[in-house]
């Protein structure tokens, strides 16, 4: 996986410049569909296609983009069930285990969170997709096995409604949240 | 348009930009070539695909601490009497980017965006003060993977 993030590796890259700034809020709803796409977001923030290019692969390299990609509707592609799987691991498994779970195929989000006992003591969560429940337990299956002795429970929260959806972006002089990866949350 | 209407080649599209669009000069471009079609093909399909909703979004997915803001996942536990008028309290909030009910004591469960990473512990008393509930704030405390690929 390329795609760990460690914690102790947060923050070390929060200092934006004004122009990635302003490539950020030009591009936060999304990249122009035309054959110079960087010339194109050039045009609205004063600078070449080269410069724009050049930018968006430093922030690339750098993590502040995660990728440049299409965001299929899970609904619309027949992915209809989408389950939030939560993990009660033995705090001294979560490390090895978490990355275990989270190269399995169809895992899309995993995460190590706090539990809140005695209310809630899940403190791994994968999201797992599927056109049907069957499919997403199936795969919670999988996970079971990987996880073995260190699981002491778990549990599959579907999403019933859907009350609030607005992504996160947010259109001010200071973008500092912009379109993420927290969609499949739901 | 549903998933059926998808032909073949708009399935290769779906299948192959969620793993991302190379930073060349001109990249659609590159992934046509890849795909055996012409760059204004590719477009005119992507232009399609994201006005009709199959593609939620087309472009940079930004780690949002890494840009300064926070970023959390919460929850709480509403009485179902009180749920509607919870929903609209947390409508009310722009910090609240997604919000789904789901079936669990827990049964809120939302995502919370703030500009910095210090506005999230602010928001969480706000929404307390506002709902009269207890806010589970489940920050992430480690991150393994984060790559949503839905093939079609």
């Amino acid at each position: 996986m390329s795609d760990f993030i460690w914690p102790s590796e947060e923050g070390g890259s929060k200092r934006l410049d004004a122009q990635d700034r302003a490539i950020v809020l030009a591009t936060q709803a999304g990249l122009p569909l035309v054959s110079d796409p960087w010339g194109a977001v050039g045009e609205q923030v004063n600078m070449s296609g080269e410069e724009v290019l050049a930018r968006m692969q430093a922030m690339l390299e750098r993590g502040v983009i995660r990728r440049i990609a299409a965001v299929p509707n899970h609904y619309r592609l027949g992915y209809v069930a989408n389950g939030m799987t939560v993990w009660d691991v033995a705090d001294v498994d979560v490390e090895r285990l978490g990355r275990e779970i989270a190269a399995i195929e169809g895992v899309s989000h995993c995460y190590q969170r706090p539990r809140h006992r005695p209310h809630w003591p899940y403190n791994l969560f994968a999201m797992l997709h599927g056109r049907t429940r069957e499919d997403v337990e199936r795969q919670a299956q999988v996970l079971r096995a990987c996880l073995g002795e260190a699981c002491h429970g778990h549990r599959i929260l579907y999403s019933s409604r859907i009350l609030k959806k607005t992504g996160l972006r947010l259109a001010t002089a200071n973008p500092q949240t912009a379109s993420t990866e927290t969609d499949a949350q739901g | 348009m549903n998933t059926l209407e998808l032909d073949v080649d708009d399935r290769a599209i779906v299948n192959r930009l969620q793993d991302g669009l190379p930073l060349v000069p001109h990249p659609y471009a590159s992934v046509a070539a890849e795909l055996g079609l012409s760059e204004a093909e590719l477009i005119e399909r992507l232009v399609r695909l994201r006005d009709t909703g199959v593609l939620s979004r087309f472009g940079p997915m930004y780690h949002a601490e890494r840009l300064g803001g926070g970023l959390t996942l919460a929850a709480l536990v509403v009485p179902e009497a009180d749920y509607e008028r919870v929903a609209e309290i947390l409508d009310g909030f722009p910090e609240v980017a997604h919000n789904y009910r789901r079936e669990h004591q827990l049964n809120m469960w939302f995502v919370l965006a703030t500009e910095t990473a210090e506005r999230i512990p602010e928001v969480v008393a706000e929404l307390e003060a506002a709902t009269g509930l207890a806010v589970f704030n489940m920050p992430k405390e480690r991150e393994f993977h984060v790559r949503l690929h839905l093939a079609v």
